[in-house]
C-alpha cells in the first residue's frame, strides 16, 4: 500500500464517563507516529484540554465540533488521502461511519485506514458480529437483537430472565443493564433502545459471575498477529470492565486457558480484518458447573464483544506493558508491518513480539461518588467511573495497595470502613455490603476482618477465591501489625505486601514519620525496577520505573539539571485532563530549557505517563510516602558532598500536587517556583482576607461561624442571599446558596456536619458576572493572556459555567481593575509561576469605580489554562515553567499586564455525564458536576457560541416544544426569555405557576402537572414521549437534592439526552443561538488562522 | 515461618530466600523463562532436565497443579526459583499447590528472591551453574558446586528418554482429522503435547528410545519420523546424530528443538551455546518462505550455526530478536526442522501449521 501523504485523525471530543484521557494519549501518539513517517496529520477535536490539539503534535489542528457537517468541511478544505477512524474512541468511530454513510469519504476519495467500514460494522453491529463469530466457530451467548420494545418483550418472554441488554454502537455500556425482574427488563430494554444510535439492543443470556477476560490484539496488513497482553477483571461478568478492578496479566488462568483465548482473539481479529489494534472481551466459565444448573464442560467461554479500535483497555495495556499500541496501530494503518516497526523500549527488538511482564499491574476505577453521595452507587454493565489509577508491583497484594493509595479518595486506605458498618448490624451476607459498588473492595476487606470465609465471599460475589485470599493475607498481616511489636522482619513483610507507612503507623500505633524513620534505620527502602516489555531479557532504553521492596535498584539518579513534575492522578470531577495537559507541558518546557524532567503519576490514561513524554517516568502513587521515596532515590551529592534532591514542581498537577506541597516542604524538599508558602496564604482564609484588605482589594463580605446564632448574625449583617460552605473542603463541596433564614438554618447544619469541627463560611452571595484570569508571574512582572467571562452569573461553579474569551460585556475600567488586582496580588505574594484568580463584577453606578471582587486565588495552574493558551497562542505553562527556572518574563520577551485581545471569540462549554449516573441531580450550582469541556471558536460570538453548544450537545432545535418550569424567584427575569421563545414559534409547555405567568404575558402554554401522581401527561411523559425538545428549569431552593421540585424533570431530560438548562443565562444563550438568523454561518478553520 | 534457602551461582553471588518444595539440595544450570503462565508444563518438560528454572513472572502457582497439564510423568527441573509461590491457588482443576507438588516430587524451590536481579545477571553474564540449598554458608555451597559436573557434560537425554518403545494411546478428545499415518517419535526428552497433536491429526504414534538405531526405526515402516526436543548439548549426542543421518532421505523427518539441532549435525552442520538462551512464549520468528512473523514458544540454550550448514540446506526461520536460526530446510531432503516448539504447551499455538507441513511431506511420500 502506498503511504498516504495526508491523514485526518478524529479525536474523541469532551471527556465523559467511558471516554476519558486515554484517547488524548492515543491520538497524540498516533500524530507523533504519523510525523515520524513523514505523513501530514490533520486533527479535529472539540476538546481544547488535550495534548493532541497542540500545534506541535498534529500538523494541522482544528478545534471544531465533531459533527458530519463540520468534518465534511474540513475534508473539503484539507483533502486528506486517508482517515484514521480508530483513535477517537467510540465518538471518532461513529463519526467516521456517519461520514462514510453520508458519502463524504467517497466524494472526496478519502480512504479509511486500518479498519474498514465493513470491519467496523461487523464488530459494532451486535447482529452482524454474532453471525461472523458463528461462521468462524467462536461461541457467543444465546441472544437476539431487538429494535423496538415489542420485539424486546417477545424475546424476553422467550428466553426467560435474568437477561442482559446491550445497546449497539454505544460506549461504556451506555443504556445497558442486567434485568432480574420483568419490570427491570422492560425499563432497561426501553432505555437501551433509546441509547443506541441505531435503536438496536442485544438481549442476551446472563453470564453474571463468569470470569471477564480481555485481550489486546494487533494485526498488520501482512496478516501478522500478536497479542499485547491480557487482563483479568477481578469483578466478574456483570460489572463493566471500565468499572472493574483489573489485573494484568491474568492471574487465575492456566496456560491452556490463556492460549485458548489468545488463539480465539487472533482468529477474531483476522476474521474482522482489522489492521491495527483491537480489544476482545471474553467470558470464561469459572468452573465446569455454572449458575442455574446449566452444566457445561470446563474451559467454556463466550466472546462478549470486540472494539475494533484503541480503547481504554488498550491504553491500560500500553502502560501495563510498555507496548505503545496506538503508535503501532497508526503505523500499521499507513502500511507498516509489525516487524518493520522498532520496539522503542528495547531499541533492539521490533514491535512484532509479545510483551513479557515480570510484575503485576492493578487498575482501580475512580468513581465520582465522593461528589454525588446521592447517586446510585451500585455498579453494573453501565460504566460510572470517571477515571482510573494503575499501580505496578511484583505481587498482587502490593500493587493493589499502591493502587488504593493512588485513588486519592479522601485518604481512604485499605483500613477504611464506612462508619455505618461499625455502628449498625445486618445479615452476614450483606453487612458489610459486598455487592458490586464503588466500595466493594472495602466491603470485602471489612467482611474478612469480621471473619467471613474467603470461599464463602467468593461464592457470593463470583470473585475468584484467588483474589479474595490475597485480600485475606492483607487482613492477616493487618492483625499481626495490630498485635505484634514492630520488628524489622514484620516491617519488611508489611512493606513487601504494600502497606503504606501510614497504615502501618495506624495499626502499630506509630506516626507515619516514625515508621519512615524506622524503615531508614532498618534499611527497608524501596528499589525501583524498569518496565521494559521483556522481563529483563534485553536491556531497556526507556526509563519507566516502579517501586518495590527487593534488592536491586535499577534507577540510578538522573544527573545534571533536573526537576520532578508531580502529576494529577486519576481523572475525576473537578480535576480533569487539563492538569495532565499542564504537567506534560511543564515537562516539555523543562526539557526545552535543558532540564531533565522526572514525571510522577498514577494515571494510565494520560499522555504524561507515556514513557517518551519525559526524561524519566515513575509510575507511582502521588502521596507523600511515594513522592518522598522517589525524590530520595534521586538524591545526588554536590561537590561539597551535600545531598541534593531534584526540585519539585507542584503547580501543574492540580489539587493533587498542591496538597503535597506542605508535606514536601516539611520534609525539606526544594521546589521549583513558589511552593507551600504561597499556597498556604491563598488557602488560609484568615491570612488571605488580611492580605487582600492590606492591598485594598475587595472580597465578598462574610464571616466564619461556628453556630446558627453567629450564622444568622453574619447573614443579617451582609444581607441575603448568602453562600454557605464548609471550610477545608474542595471543589465547592456542600456549598449552598441560602435565600432566607430557613435555608440558612438547614444549610448551616449540613455544612457544619461536612466541616468536621472547622468553622462554616457564610459569604454574601453576589449575583454578578463571574470572571477569571490565568496569569504568569515572575515576581516582577505579571503576564495576563486574557480575561474569560462566564455566561452564567456567579453561583455556578467556574468548572460548570460556559465562558467566553475575550470578555463580551466588561467595561474598560472593569477589565483594567481585573488586570491591576491580579498583578498586585501576584507581586505582593512574591509569586513565581502560574496562578488563577476568580472575580465577581457587580453592576455599578459609577463607570469609573468598578465593583470588582476577588473570589479566590489559586496559586497553581487551573482548568482554563489549556483553553486560554490555545485561543491566545500564549503557551502559559511553558512560560511559567521557564520563569520557575529563573528565566524572567522580560528575558522570555513577554510584556507585563493584560495582553491585547486576539481577533477571535472562543466559548468553552461544560459537558456532563449525567446519563450514566442514576439518581444524581443535574442542576448547576456552586458544586462542580461536569466531566469535560468543549470549545467553539470563531470570528464572532454568535459562531463561537453556536459551535460550543453544538459540540456540547446543548443545541436547541429551531422548532419544537420547550418545557418551562421556573422558580418564583426567577420568574420576573425569565420574561424576555419566554417572549423570545414564543416569538420564535416554539410550542411552550409549562408547569402550573410558570404557565400562569406565561399566560399573563398574553402567550399560550400547555399546562403540565409537575407532580407525577397528578394525571397524564405529566412533565416526565412530555419529555419521554418526545413532545418537548428542550427543558428550562430553574431550582427553587436547596436541600436534599433529589427531593427538590423538578428532579424528575431534569432526570427525564438527561435520560432522553435532551438539553436541560437550569440557569437562565445558559438558556438565554442557547435560545439566542437557536433563533439566530440562519444565514449567519460559522466558519471552519485551523485554530491558528482564527488568531490572525 | 518458612526455612531459609540459598541460591548460589558459580560466580559466587548468592541469594537468600525462603525454602519451599522438598528439603533437598540440588544443582544445575540456572536459566530464566519469560512465560507468564504454564509453570506446570515447564516443570514437567524433560528439556529442562539438569536445569534450575526461574520464571521471570513473579507470582507462580496461582492456579495450582492439575491432572492434565503434564508434559511428562514427573517434574524434570532440578530446582525452581520464584519471587512468590502461591499457597492459595484457585482453579477448578487444581489438585495440589506448587509447594505440595514439588515436595512430593523431591524437588527443592526457593521463593522471595529478587528474580529480576538474577535475570539481569544471567542476561548480562550468561547462563551459570547454581546450587540450591538450605544448608550452610554461601561459601560452603559454592565449594560443593565446584565439585559437581557442569551442564552439557552429562548425557541428560539418556536420563529422560523412554526405556522402551510404546504406542501413544491416550485418548484425545476431538476429531481425528487426517489419515492414520504411522509416525515414529524418537524420544530425546519429548513433551506429550507433540504426541497429542499428532494423534489428534489422526496419526498412529510410536515412541522409541533415543538410542535406537536407524535400522530399528525403519523396521517399523514409519511414514514419518519425528526427532523430539530434549535437554543438553546436541553436539555430544553422537549416537542420536548417527541415527538421524541413517534416516535422512529414507523417510520424512520433523525435528523440533533438540531434534532440529540433531538434524543440523546429521547434515554436517554444527551448534553453539547461546549466552543465556531463549526460553519463553513470546519469541517472534520470521518464516523465510512466507515472510510472515509468528510468535513462538521456545526453550533452547544452543543454536545451529547458519554458516556451518551445507549448501543445500538453508535457514527457513529466523529469530527476530537476535537473528538466531530457528528453522532450516533442505533442497533435496524431506525435512521440517524447527528450533522452536510448534507443540506449544506452554505458549502460543500459532505454529501448529508446521505439523501440517510435515504431514504434507508424509502424504507426498506416501502418494509417491
Ligand atoms: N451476557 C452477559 N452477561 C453478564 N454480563 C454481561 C453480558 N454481556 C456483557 N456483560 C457485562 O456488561 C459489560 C458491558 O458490556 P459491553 O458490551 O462490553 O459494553 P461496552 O461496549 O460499553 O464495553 C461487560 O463488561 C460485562 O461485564
Ligand atoms: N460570594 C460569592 N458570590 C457568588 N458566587 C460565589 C461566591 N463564592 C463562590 N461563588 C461561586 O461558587 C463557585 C465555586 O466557588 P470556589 O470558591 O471557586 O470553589 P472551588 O474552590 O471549588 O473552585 C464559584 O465559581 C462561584 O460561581
Ligand atoms: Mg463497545
Ligand atoms: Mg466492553
Amino acid at each position: 500500500m502506498a503511504k498516504p501523504s495526508k491523514v485526518l485523525v478524529i479525536g474523541s471530543g469532551p471527556i465523559v464517563i467511558g471516554q476519558a484521557a486515554e484517547f488524548d494519549y492515543a491520538g497524540a501518539q498516533a500524530c507523533k507516529a504519523l510525523r515520524e513517517e513523514g505523513v501530514t496529520s490533520v486533527l479535529v477535536n472539540s476538546n481544547p484540554a488535550t495534548i493532541m490539539t497542540d500545534e506541535g503534535i498534529a500538523d494541522i489542528v482544528y478545534i471544531e465540533p465533531l459533527t458530519v457537517e463540520a468534518v465534511t468541511r474540513i475534508i473539503e478544505r484539507e483533502r486528506p488521502k486517508g482517515l484514521l477512524p480508530t483513535l477517537g474512541g467510540q465518538t471518532g468511530l461513529n463519526l467516521a461511519v456517519e461520514l462514510a454513510e453520508a458519502g463524504v469519504l467517497k466524494k472526496y476519495k478519502v480512504k479509511m485506514l486500518g479498519t474498514s467500514l465493513e470491519t467496523i460494522r461487523r464488530a459494532e453491529d451486535r447482529q452482524l458480529f454474532k453471525t461472523m463469530l458463528a461462521e468462524i466457530g467462536e461461541p457467543t451467548p444465546e441472544s437476539a437483537t431487538a429494535t423496538n420494545l415489542k420485539e424486546a418483550e417477545e424475546i424476553g418472554r422467550l428466553m426467560g430472565l435474568p437477561l442482559v441488554v446491550r445497546p449497539a454502537y454505544t460506549l461504556g455500556g451506555t443504556g445497558g443493564g442486567i434485568a432480574e425482574s420483568w419490570e427491570e427488563f422492560v425499563e432497561v430494554a426501553a432505555g437501551g433502545i433509546a441509547a443506541s444510535p441505531i435503536d438496536q439492543v442485544l438481549i442476551e443470556r446472563s453470564l453474571v459471575g463468569w470470569k471477564e477476560i480481555e485481550y489486546e490484539v494487533m494485526r498488520d496488513g501482512a496478516d501478522n498477529c500478536i497479542t499485547v497482553c491480557n487482563m483479568e477483571n477481578m469483578d466478574p461478568m456483570g460489572v463493566h470492565t471500565g468499572d472493574s478492578i483489573v489485573v494484568a496479566p491474568s492471574q487465575t488462568l492456566s496456560d491452556h486457558e490463556y492460549q485458548m483465548l489468545r488463539s480465539a482473539s487472533i482468529k477474531i481479529i483476522r476474521a474482522l480484518g482489522v489492521e491495527g489494534g483491537c480489544n476482545v472481551q471474553f467470558a470464561l466459565a469459572p468452573h465446569p458447573v455454572v449458575a442455574k444448573g446449566a452444566i457445561t464442560a470446563g474451559r467454556d467461554y463466550f466472546v462478549i464483544e470486540v472494539n475494533p479500535r484503541v480503547s481504554r483497555s488498550s491504553a491500560l495495556a500500553s502502560k501495563a506493558t510498555g507496548y505503545p499500541i496506538a503508535r503501532v496501530a497508526a503505523k500499521i494503518a499507513i502500511g507498516k508491518r509489525l516487524d518493520q516497526i522498532p520496539n522503542a523500549v528495547t531499541g533492539e527488538t521490533v514491535a512484532a513480539f509479545e510483551p513479557a511482564l515480570d510484575y503485576c499491574v492493578v487498575k482501580i476505577p475512580r468513581w465520582p461518588f465522593d461528589k454525588f453521595a446521592d447517586g446510585d452507587r451500585t455498579i453494573g454493565t453501565q460504566m460510572k467511573a470517571t477515571g482510573e489509577v494503575m499501580a505496578i508491583d511484583r505481587t498482587f497484594e502490593a500493587a493493589l495497595q499502591k493502587a488504593v493509595r493512588s485513588l486519592e479518595n479522601g485518604g481512604r486506605s485499605i483500613l477504611w470502613e464506612d462508619p455505618r458498618w461499625l455502628k449498625e448490624e445486618g445479615p452476614v451476607e450483606s453487612w458489610p455490603p459486598v455487592h458490586p459498588s464503588d466500595f466493594r473492595l472495602w466491603g470485602l476487606l471489612a467482611a474478612l476482618r469480621r471473619g467471613r470465609g474467603p470461599e464463602d465471599l467468593a461464592a457470593q460475589t463470583g470473585i475468584d477465591p484467588w483474589f479474595i485470599k490475597a485480600l485475606e493475607r492483607l487482613i492477616t498481616l493487618e492483625k499481626r501489625l495490630l498485635s505484634e511489636s514492630l520488628s524489622p522482619e514484620l516491617l519488611r513483610e508489611a512493606k513487601r505486601m504494600g502497606f503504606s507507612d501510614e497504615s502501618i503507623g495506624t495499626l502499630a500505633d506509630w506516626l507515619p514519620e516514625q515508621v519512615r524513620d524506622l524503615r531508614k534505620r532498618w534499611e527497608i527502602t524501596p528499589v525501583f525496577k524498569t518496565v521494559d516489555t521483556c522481563a529483563a531479557e534485553f536491556s531497556a532504553q526507556t526509563p519507566y520505573f516502579y517501586s518495590t521492596y527487593e534488592t536491586e535498584n535499577e534507577a540510578e539518579p538522573v544527573t545534571g539539571p533536573r526537576a520532578a513534575v508531580l502529576g494529577s492522578g486519576p481523572i475525576r470531577i473537578g480535576q480533569g485532563i487539563e492538569f495532565d495537559y499542564c504537567s506534560v507541558h511543564a515537562a516539555w518546557a523543562l526539557e526545552e530549557a535543558g532540564v531533565k524532567s522526572i514525571m510522577i503519576n498514577s494515571n494510565p490514561e494520560t499522555v504524561s505517563t507515556d514513557f517518551d513524554t519525559t526524561h524519566r517516568l515513575y509510575f507511582e502513587p502521588l502521596d507523600e510516602e511515594s513522592v518522598r521515596d522517589i525524590l530520595e532515590n534521586e538524591q545526588v551529592f554536590d561537590e561539597s558532598g551535600a545531598p541534593e534532591l531534584p526540585p519539585a514542581c507542584v503547580q501543574f498537577g492540580g489539587q493533587t500536587a498542591v496538597n503535597l506541597a506542605g508535606p514536601l516542604a516539611r520534609a525539606g524538599a526544594p521546589f521549583l517556583g513558589s511552593g507551600a508558602e504561597a499556597l498556604d496564604l491563598a488557602e488560609d482564609r484568615g491570612r488571605f482576607e488580611d492580605f487582600l484588605t492590606r492591598l485594598g482589594i475587595p472580597q465578598p463580605p462574610g464571616g466564619a461561624v461556628n453556630n446558627l446564632r453567629d450564622g444568622r448574625n453574619v447573614a443579617e449583617l451582609i444581607g441575603y442571599p448568602v453562600l454557605v460552605r464548609p471550610s477545608y473542603v474542595l471543589g465547592g463541596r456542600a456549598m449552598e446558596i441560602a435565600y432566607d433564614e430557613e435555608d440558612l438554618a438547614r444549610f448551616l447544619e449540613l455544612a457544619m456536619e461536612a466541616s468536621g469541627g472547622h468553622p462554616v463560611l457564610v459569604d454574601k452571595y453576589m449575583q454578578g458576572k463571574e470572571v477569571e484570569v490565568d496569569a504568569v508571574s515572575d515576581g516582577e512582572r505579571v503576564l495576563i493572556p486574557g480575561i474569560m467571562e462566564h455566561i452564567e452569573r456567579a453561583g455556578v461553579h467556574s468548572g460548570d459555567a460556559m465562558c467566553v474569551y475575550p470578555s463580551q460585556t466588561l467595561t474598560g475600567a472593569e477589565a483594567e481593575a481585573i488586570g491591576r488586582y491580579t498583578q498586585r496580588i501576584a507581586l505582593e505574594m512574591g509569586f513565581k509561576g502560574l496562578m488563577n484568580v476568580q472575580f465577581i463584577v457587580m453592576p455599578g453606578e459609577d463607570p469609573w469605580a468598578p465593583l470588582v471582587y476577588v473570589l479566590e486565588v489559586n496559586p497553581r495552574s487551573s482548568r482554563t489554562v489549556p483553553f486560554i493558551s490555545k485561543v491566545t497562542g500564549i503557551p502559559l505553562v511553558n512560560i511559567a515553567t521557564k520563569v520557575m527556572l529563573g528565566h524572567s518574563l522580560e528575558e522570555q520577551g513577554h510584556n507585563s499586564g493584560l495582553a491585547p485581545n486576539r481577533p477571535l471569540v472562543a466559548v468553552k462549554a461544560p459537558v456532563f455525564s449525567m446519563s450514566k449516573l442514576a439518581g444524581v441531580d443535574t442542576f448547576l450550582g456552586p458544586e462542580m458536576k461536569s466531566t469535560g469541556e468543549v470549545m467553539g471558536v470563531d470570528a464572532n460570538f454568535t459562531g463561537a457560541l453556536a459551535k460550543a453548544l453544538l459540540a456540547a450537545g446543548m443545541t436547541l432545535p429551531a422548532v419544537g416544544g420547550i418545557l418551562l418550569s421556573i422558580a418564583d424567584r426567577d420568574k420576573p427575569e425569565a420574561v424576555p426569555l419566554i417572549k423570545m421563545l414564543a416569538g420564535a414559534g416554539y410550542r411552550l409547555y409549562a408547569t402550573e405557576g410558570t404557565a400562569a405567568m406565561v399566560q399573563d404575558l398574553g402567550l399560550s402554554a400547555s399546562v403540565i402537572p409537575k407532580k407525577l401522581q397528578e394525571g397524564h401527561p405529566n412533565v416526565v411523559d412530555v419529555i419521554q414521549e418526545g413532545a418537548v425538545h428542550g427543558v428550562i428549569n430553574t431550582i427553587s431552593g436547596g436541600g436534599k437534592a433529589p427531593l427538590r421540585d423538578g428532579f424528575h424533570i431534569r432526570r427525564a431530560a438527561v435520560e432522553r439526552r435532551m438539553p436541560c438548562f437550569t440557569s437562565l443565562d445558559t438558556a438565554m444563550a442557547a435560545v439566542r443561538s437557536a433563533t439566530r438568523d440562519a444565514s449567519v454561518d460559522y466558519q471552519i478553520r485551523p485554530l491558528p488562522e482564527y488568531r490572525r | 515461618m518458612a526455612d531459609k534457602a540459598l541460591l548460589v551461582l558459580e560466580d559466587g553471588s548468592s541469594y537468600e530466600g525462603e525454602a519451599f518444595g522438598a528439603a533437598v539440595e540440588s544443582y544445575g544450570e540456572v536459566v530464566f523463562n519469560t512465560g507468564m503462565t504454564g509453570y506446570q508444563e515447564v516443570l514437567t518438560d524433560p528439556s529442562y532436565a539438569g536445569q534450575i528454572v526461574m520464571p521471570t513472572y513473579p507470582m507462580v502457582g496461582n492456579y495450582g497443579i492439575n491432572p492434565e497439564d503434564f508434559e511428562s510423568e514427573k517434574v524434570q527441573v532440578r530446582g525452581f526459583v520464584v519471587r512468590q509461590h502461591s499457597t492459595t491457588p484457585s482453579h477448578w482443576q487444581a489438585g495440589q499447590t506448587l509447594h505440595e507438588f514439588l515436595e512430593a516430587q523431591r524437588i527443592p524451590g526457593i521463593s522471595e528472591v529478587d528474580t529480576r536481579a538474577i535475570t539481569r545477571k544471567l542476561r548480562s553474564q550468561g547462563t551459570m551453574m547454581g546450587i540450591l540449598t538450605r544448608e550452610g554458608s554461601p561459601e560452603e555451597a559454592l565449594e560443593r558446586l565446584k565439585g559437581l559436573p557442569r551442564y552439557g557434560e552429562v548425557d541428560l537425554v539418556k536420563q529422560v528418554s523412554t526405556e522402551r518403545a510404546y504406542e501413544w494411546t491416550e485418548e484425545e478428545p476431538g476429531l481425528k482429522t487426517g489419515p492414520p499415518y504411522r509416525i515414529t517419535v524418537l524420544d530425546l526428552g519429548l513433551k506429550r503435547n507433540i504426541l497429542r497433536i499428532l494423534a489428534g491429526k489422526g496419526c498412529r504414534v510410536l515412541v522409541v528410545p533415543a538410542w535406537v538405531s536407524a535400522e530399528a526405526v525403519m523396521a517399523a515402516e514409519p511414514d514419518g519420523v519425528l526427532l523430539s526436543p530434549g535437554p543438553g548439548d546436541p553436539a555430544t549426542l553422537e549416537y542420536v546424530i548417527r541415527t538421524a543421518r541413517g534416516l535422512l532421505g529414507r523417510v520424512p523427518i520433523m525435528g523440533i528443538c533438540m531434534g532440529h539441532q540433531i538434524l543440523a549435525h546429521a547434515l554436517g552442520g554444527s551448534t553453539y551455546k547461546l549466552k543465556f538462551g531463549h526460553r519463553g512464549g513470546n519469541h517472534p520468528v520470521r518464516d523465510v518462505e512466507t515472510d510472515r512473523v509468528h510468535i513462538t514458544a521456545q526453550n533452547h540454550g544452543y543454536a545451529v550455526d547458519p554458516d556451518s550448514l551445507p549448501s543445500d540446506a538453508s535457514v527457513s526461520h529466523v529469530s527476530l530478536n537476535d537473528g538466531a536460526v530457528e528453522g532450516m530446510r533442505h533442497a533435496g531432503l524431506p525435512i521440517v526442522s524447527i528450533q522452536y516448539h510448534s507443540e506449544a504447551a506452554p505458549g502460543p499455538r500459532d505454529n501448529g501449521y508446521m505439523f501440517d507441513r510435515f504431514l504434507e511431506m508424509v502424504s507426498d511420500m506416501h502418494g509417491a
